[in-house]
Parts: structure tokens; C-alpha cells; sequence
């Protein structure tokens, strides 16, 4: 069964997506779905995976999912009832099989017991409803195979087979030639043709049959090996097979006789006439390493195209008027063909979300709330490399609003709401990026004691007096846990502070708005692709540097009497009735040559969760342009401030800016000024300090003017 | 002329399988994820055998061998279900329809091209 190695990585690809369907089948059977479709499903996808199995001989998950099916086939068709105990020992079920196949994968032996107490279980349901007559069938199988394991008997046999097919046997497609054949290449066979039924040809119908046979066949092959060849026209025809032994002692045993009767109930065309749920499948699988390497390539080809466009920007279109069409189409052309190769990668968030139901049906169980889950768009698609990482914060959200948000049973009839929290995942396309939010009608923030953690953290100045949204926003700040006791559920050490940085190092961001009493809310949003991404190229000094698009509000030459600056040096911009902190890229990555001075330079006004509005002082704005994103981890090394980096269309190598680390390192500049800065950077992102340096700041900018919130959601 | 077999499973694993083995017969194989694409494939060609699975979305394998029987065109293609030893009930409801036989998953490659040359040689 070697050859079939290869086929074990499409096997476990299609496990993956079956075990999703499964999932997503199991909680509408849990909601309470009637439909019998959705049974068929799940019956169908076991069904596969049992088959696969067996062909690459995984013989405990074949085992496994032979009963699981047995359990499943006995639902469907109504001889076991589907109640709430049967669907939970479907789920049990299912995690079983997903740690067999997971363990088949990775080639991990498990222990032989493993999920035997549920196989047990079903084994026991299924068992108990068996009717003997199947029971009888079964132990016929198991003979059957006994009897193939023996050894094939030494002499030779002489067996008499009488054979007249029926007209049927026709109608069924099979054909007399080919038995008589196969029966030849058993041993030495004599037949000779029954003629007695032959019409006249005048009579005779084509589709009719007519001959019969008598044949003798001297073989060492067992009589069941014989059997076989007319396996599949037993019931389209007279058959009398006879054993003769060789030293010629007429046994005239009649050893097979055909009659069986069959009965068939028909669930499978039930199957073809319910609502059909699942997709035709027109896809095809294709290595993710041959897509990378063509995203690779596109990416390549945009550079070049990038390069060529630059170089040939003046050149004067009356001149070279085809050249410059040609170019322009290029232009065109070359977009159109990355955003058709990005968008073979995109692929439904789905894959995430039909993992939530789950989730949460574990965890209100343990936490004893009743609580449901609504998934809204979840065929919204993005990129697979933005899927592998999205997995993690919405199941620490979705663990966060179930744990702290909503209020238990009792509490909730108290105060009058439904005693069913509500938890809603959904997804969207919005301006480019994906966003998610995760919604819950729960009891919100509580604020008083967040600010008075904050305090206790010194996350914030004693006299501070933040917003709302504010307030709200800190559950994010490092090492803060508002869990008055670590839970089982979702005080796993990890904090949101660990959510958020994940989400922005895939420059992502995430911010929370609450309502207390009525609930709160996480969005998230995220680029549809880590591959590429729109930057506005800018230039300090004689570096060009890129600010992702999606971070940058507007642009401005601000007027001298705009500006301001507070005693710690921290420099404002005054816009329309705000004040903004300035960072200037200078000072930050020590540009020699650039604008010193704000009132002549430009200002690119950027947002973020975690500082509001920011502006960052350039010397000027180069341009619009999407760039590929190279990684600086694998291409050099970690730098702070910069985020990835992009190659120009001259060649040369641009980073693309993480704002939130530039405006930490400029807090950072300001708080070790007037001292010369010399300090060490590059621990700048984990540093707890620099939150507290940035906090402080907004304390103080705060003092004096408000701090225009970045708009959400 | 190689004979041509077209293979309809909505597993992609055992699709590949079933067409790896026959193909390394000296097959030509089609395939086909349910019995609905299966009928798409057969509409602009003929082939010499039809392997099938039975529980496919769409359309399964019972009703596209009954299908298949209506049409004059294959009333006399042999047609192979693909059945579990758990669904005994399926090789006579396969049968029922129409089938010419069946095999039994999971099969070995000599398995398969045995029962594939019993029935279109």
C-alpha cells in the first residue's frame, strides 16, 4: 500500500475540511436543526474519512470511524433517536476522531485504549439496537475474511459449475465473456455451451438470454476464490457450483444455491432529494509552497514594474507615445494580475469561525451560563496567512466576553435581561482590511475598576482623568488583568496586552467599546494579506520610508502659529480645535540632513488604538504606491520602529514603518532628553516603560487640550 | 484504445487513488466529485465503466446509477459502487438500481483492478 503514501497529504487536507463540516453540522444539530440533511452530512463526512483510513491502514481511526458511522447511519435512519445525550456523544465523538487523525498525521502512536471509553459507549448504543439478523451478518463477514486468510489448498480441485444467466444479468451491464474469462484464469477450464434455450434467430431478442454453461475447471484455488468470479451475478442467475476432488470421488455437494432476498430502504435518496447544503466541488488543490512562490513572483514583477514606470517617468509621451501607452498598460495589467494571485490565497474565515460554536458551548458549559452564539459574514475572505493568526485573538476575545462580559444566569434574571447572553463573531470587508468583531450584551466595562488597577500599575497618573474610551482601551495596556481571580476559563497568563501586540506585529489593531449594563464590544481589524499593502512613500533626510495607508488620517503643512510645545519638549500641532503630539522621523531614527523645523516640513497625521492621533513630522511626501512586504526578520534583522521592509522602484530598500513603535521610541527620546539620547532601543516593544512614558504624555497632552479619540469601528 | 473509466467520489483522496491505480493499468480515467459533475462528464462523451462511491452530496451514487440506467446511451456501461463493509445493505440497493458490482473500501490496488477487469475486462 506504499504507493499510496502520496496520496496521505491530500488525505489530511481533506480530513481538515471535513472535521470543519462536521463541526459546523454538530452545532446546528445541537440548536436543534431537524433537518435530515444535516445528519447525512456528517455521516458522509466520517464516511470519507473511515474510507481513507482504512486505505492507508490507520486501523484505529479506521475502527474508530467505522463505529462512529455505524452510530451516525443508526441516527439517520431513525433507529437510534437523536437526543441531547446522542449529539454530545457526537461531539465526543468527533474530538476523538480529530485527535486520531491529528495523531495519524504527525505519526504519533496513541495509546491503543485511547477514546475507547466513548468507542465503548457508541459500540453499546449501537449494539443495543442491533437486530439479530444484522448481528448474524456481521459474524458472516467475519468469517468470510477467516476463511481468506487461509491458505489455499494444496491439490487440485475439480469443480462443476453450471451457469445460465438470467436476463437481468444484462440489464445490470455484466457480461458472460468476461466471467467465463476470469473463470478461465483460475485454472484449466472446459466449458461447453447449454443450447437447448436458443431460439431461431428470427426470435431472438438481443437483450434477452439465452445460452447456459457446464463447465469443469481443474484448479488449486479455493471454492470461494470460484465464488468470486460470479460475485456479482449471483442473483441474475442459476448457479450451482460443485466440488469434485481430484482422486474423482463425487461429492455432489451442492454447495451454493442462489436465492437472496433484498430489501432496500433508501436513505441515500432521501439523501439526493433534501435541500443540498454542500458546494459543488470545482477546486483544486495546489501546493501552498507553488502559490507562494507565484505570489513571490508577482510580487517581483511589481518591482520591476515599479522600477520601469520610474525610470521612464519623463519620458515626453509625444516622443515615445507607444512606449508610454505600453507602459501604462503594464501598470495596469500588472495590478490586475497580483490582485487575482493574492486572491487565490484568500480564503473564508470560516475555517476560524466554525471552530467558535464549539468553543463556546465548552466554556458556557463550564462557567454555567447559557449563552449564544451568532456568526454573521462568515464567507468573508482573506488572506490564508492572515487565517493561521486570527484563530487565537478571536478565541481569547470570544474567552474574554464569555468569562468577564457576560453576567451569569442568575444575574441576568436580576437585572432583567434574557437569561441567554448573547455573543455575536461577525466579519467584514471594510476599506480594504477585514474587520471582526466580537459583541457581547453583557455587563460592559467596569470602569471604576480598571482605573483604579491602572492606578495600582501606575498605568496612569493619580490625576488623570481619561475618557471613557480611554479607560476602556487600557484592559490592552501590558500587564494589566482586571480578573479579580485567575479563572480556569481565561486568566491562562496570557493578557489582552499579548492580543493586541500579536494583532498589531500583522498591523492589525484592536480596541474595545463598551456600554456599561448593555455590553461591549472588540474590533479588529486586520490587512486582507500580509504579502502586500498600500504605503504612502515619504522622505527625511535622504531616506524614503513607507507609512502603511491604513494608518494615515490626512497630511498638512502646519502653520507656525499651529504649532506649540509643552515643557518636557514634546511638540503639539494644533488642528482644528485639537491638539496633536508630534513625532518627528529625524529624531527617531537619528536622520542626519532632515527638516528640523515642523512649521517647514510636513506632517502625516496617523492613528492607532493605542495613542489616538499622532503626527509625524517628514520632510516630504513622495508618493502613493503598493509595495511588497519583505520580511526584515528573515532578510536581516528585527529593527524597532520598522515593521517590514519594501524595495522601491530605484532598488533600493525602503522600511515601512510601525508608527505605534516610532511613537514609543519618540515618548521614550523625550523622557531621556535633555540627555543626550544614546540608549538601546531594541527592547523597545516589550518595554512596560515606554507605555507608561506614552501614557504620560497623553495625561499631559490631555491636561491641556483634548485628545481627539480615534474613531472605531 | 486504452479503455476509459470515469471514477465519482467527493473524496479527492480516494478519487486520486482510484484513478493512480487504474491509471498505472493503462487506464484512462475521468473523474467526477458527485453524481450531478459525474452526468455533466458524461453528457459530451462515453466511457467503458463507471466507478462510484455512494454518499456523495448533490447526487449519490444510487441515483446516478439509476440515472444512468434510463439513459439508453449507458443502460449497458458496467457501473461499479464503491461500498463499506458496514453498508451491506448498499451492494443490494446498488444492485436495486442497476449496478453491475461493487467494491469494497477500503480495497487494495490489485483489489480494485481485479473487480475493474471482471466487469469491462
Amino acid at each position: 500500500m506504499d504507493e499510496y503514501e502520496q496520496f496521505k497529504t491530500t488525505y489530511f487536507a481533506e480530513c481538515a475540511e471535513l472535521l470543519g463540516d462536521v463541526e459546523v453540522q454538530l452545532s446546528s444539530l445541537s440548536d436543534g436543526s431537524q433537518d435530515p440533511e444535516v445528519l447525512h452530512a456528517i455521516f458522509r463526512a466520517v464516511h470519507s474519512i473511515k474510507a481513507g483510513a482504512g486505505a492507508f491502514k490507520f486501523t484505529q481511526l479506521a475502527a474508530f470511524s467505522h463505529e462512529f458511522e455505524a452510530l451516525l447511519d443508526r441516527m439517520r435512519d431513525g433507529r437510534i433517536a437523536v437526543t441531547e445525550q446522542g449529539v454530545n456523544l457526537l461531539f465526543k465523538a468527533s474530538d476523538i476522531l480529530s485527535a486520531m487523525i491529528e495523531a495519524a498525521e504527525s505519526k504519533t502512536q496513541q495509546s491503543e485504549d485511547f477514546g475507547k471509553e466513548i468507542l465503548d459507549e457508541i459500540s453499546l448504543i449501537v449494539t443495543g439496537k442491533l437486530a439479530p439478523s444484522q448481528t448474524i451478518k456481521n459474524s458472516d463477514d467475519n468469517q468470510d475474511s477467516q476463511v481468506n486468510q487461509e491458505s489455499a489448498p494444496d491439490e487440485k480441485l475439480t469443480y462443476q459449475i453450471t451457469f445460465a444467466p438470467k436476463t437481468q444479468l444484462f440489464k445490470h451491464a455484466n457480461e458472460p465473456l468476461l466471467i467465463i474469462r476470469e473463470l478461465k484464469s483460475l485454472g484449466d477450464l472446459t466449458s461447453i455451451p447449454i443450447l437447448k434455450n436458443l431460439p431461431s434467430l428470427a426470435k431472438m431478442d438481443g437483450e434477452e438470454a439465452y445460452l447456459a454453461w457446464n463447465f469443469e475447471l481443474i484448479s488449486n484455488v479455493r471454492l470461494d476464490e470460484v465464488e468470486e468470479v460470479f460475485e456479482f451475478v449471483t442473483e441474475d442467475c442459476d448457479l450451482e457450483i460443485k466440488t469434485v476432488s481430484d482422486n474423482s470421488e463425487p461429492e455432489d455437494e451442492i454447495i451454493e444455491k442462489t436465492s437472496v432476498a433484498t430489501q432496500s430502504s433508501d436513505p441515500a435518496n432521501q439523501t439526493a432529494k433534501s435541500p443540498v447544503t454542500a458546494a459543488k466541488v470545482t477546486s483544486i488543490r495546489v501546493d501552498l509552497e507553488r502559490l507562494d512562490r507565484l505570489v513571490n513572483m508577482v510580487g517581483e514583477l511589481v518591482i520591476t514594474q515599479s522600477m520601469l514606470s520610474q525610470q521612464t517617468n519623463d519620458l515626453p509621451s509625444e516622443q515615445f507615445p507607444h512606449m508610454v501607452r505600453g507602459l501604462e498598460e503594464l501598470a495596469l495589467h500588472t495590478r490586475e494580475l497580483q490582485e487575482s494571485v493574492m486572491s487565490i490565497r484568500m480564503q473564508p474565515v470560516k475555517s476560524v469561525f466554525s471552530r467558535m460554536p464549539r468553543l463556546v458551548r465548552e466554556l458556557s458549559a463550564k462557567l454555567n451560563k447559557k449563552v449564544n452564539l451568532t456568526t454573521i459574514g462568515e464567507n468573508t475572505e482573506v488572506d490564508k496567512t492572515v487565517i493561521e493568526e486570527i484563530s487565537d485573538p478571536i478565541t481569547h476575545m470570544i474567552r474574554n466576553s464569555l468569562d468577564h462580559g457576560l453576567e451569569g444566569t442568575e444575574e441576568r434574571i436580576e437585572l432583567g435581561k434574557p437569561d441567554t447572553g448573547n455573543v455575536t463573531l461577525s466579519a467584514e470587508h471594510r476599506a480594504g482590511r477585514i474587520v471582526i468583531t466580537i459583541s457581547d450584551d453583557g455587563r460592559g466595562i467596569n470602569r471604576q475598576a480598571v482605573m483604579k488597577r491602572a492606578r495600582e500599575r501606575g498605568l496612569i497618573a493619580e490625576t488623570a482623568t481619561p475618557s471613557d474610551d480611554e479607560i476602556d482601551n487600557m484592559i490592552f495596556a501590558p500587564g494589566f488583568s482586571t480578573a479579580e481571580k485567575v479563572t480556569d476559563v481565561s486568566g491562562r497568563g496570557v493578557g489582552m496586552d499579548v492580543v493586541r501586540r500579536n494583532i498589531q506585529a500583522l498591523g492589525g489593531r484592536v480596541s474595545i467599546q463598551s456600554t456599561p449594563g448593555k455590553g461591549s464590544r472588540f474590533t479588529m481589524t486586520l490587512p486582507l494579506t500580509l504579502a502586500v499593502m498600500d504605503g504612502m512613500i515619504v522622505q527625511a533626510g535622504g531616506d524614503k520610508y513607507v507609512i502603511p495607508i491604513p494608518n494615515i488620517v490626512e497630511s498638512l503643512r502646519p502653520a507656525k502659529s499651529s504649532l506649540k510645545r509643552l515643557p518636557t519638549g514634546q511638540s503639539l500641532v494644533h488642528i482644528r480645535g485639537h491638539y496633536v503630539p508630534l513625532c518627528s522621523l529625524h529624531r527617531v531614527f537619528n536622520i542626519n540632513g532632515a527638516i528640523t523645523d515642523p512649521a517647514e516640513a510636513l506632517v502625516v497625521l496617523v492613528e492607532s488604538e493605542e495613542f489616538g492621533t499622532t503626527g509625524i513630522v517628514v520632510d516630504e511626501l513622495i508618493g502613493q504606491q503598493q509595495v511588497v512586504i519583505k520580511s526584515l526578520e528573515s532578510n536581516y534583522k528585527p529593527v524597532p520602529g520598522i515593521s517590514a521592509a519594501t524595495i522601491l522602484g530605484n532598488g533600493k530598500v525602503a522600511p515601512i514603518l510601525d508608527i505605534e513603535a516610532i511613537y514609543r521610541i519618540s515618548q521614550q527620546e523625550l523622557r531621556n532628553s535633555p540627555v543626550p539620547d544614546d540608549s538601546d532601543h531594541s527592547d523597545v516593544s516589550e518595554n512596560v516603560q515606554d507605555s507608561l512614558a506614552s501614557k504620560e504624555a497623553a495625561t499631559l497632552a490631555a491636561q491641556n487640550a483634548e485628545i481627539p479619540t480615534p474613531s472605531i469601528g | 484504445m486504452s479503455k476509459k473509466i470515469l471514477a465519482v467520489d467527493d473524496s479527492k483522496t480516494m478519487r486520486d487513488m482510484v484513478s493512480f491505480t487504474l491509471k498505472g493499468a493503462g487506464y484512462d480515467v475521468l473523474e467526477a466529485a458527485d453524481g450531478l459533475l459525474a452526468l455533466d462528464a458524461l453528457v459530451s462523451q462515453s466511457v467503458d465503466l463507471v466507478i462510484t462511491d455512494i454518499n456523495m452530496p448533490n447526487m449519490d451514487g444510487i441515483s446516478l446509477v439509476k440515472a444512468l440506467r434510463e439513459n439508453p446511451s449507458f443502460s449497458s456501461t458496467p457501473i461499479l459502487v464503491l461500498t463499506t463493509e458496514s453498508d451491506d445493505s448498499k451492494k443490494n440497493e446498488g444492485r436495486d438500481a442497476g449496478a453491475t458490482g461493487w467494491i469494497v473500501k477500503p480495497f487494495e490496488p490489485e483489489k480494485l483492478l481485479k473487480v475493474v477487469q471482471k466487469v469491462c475486462g
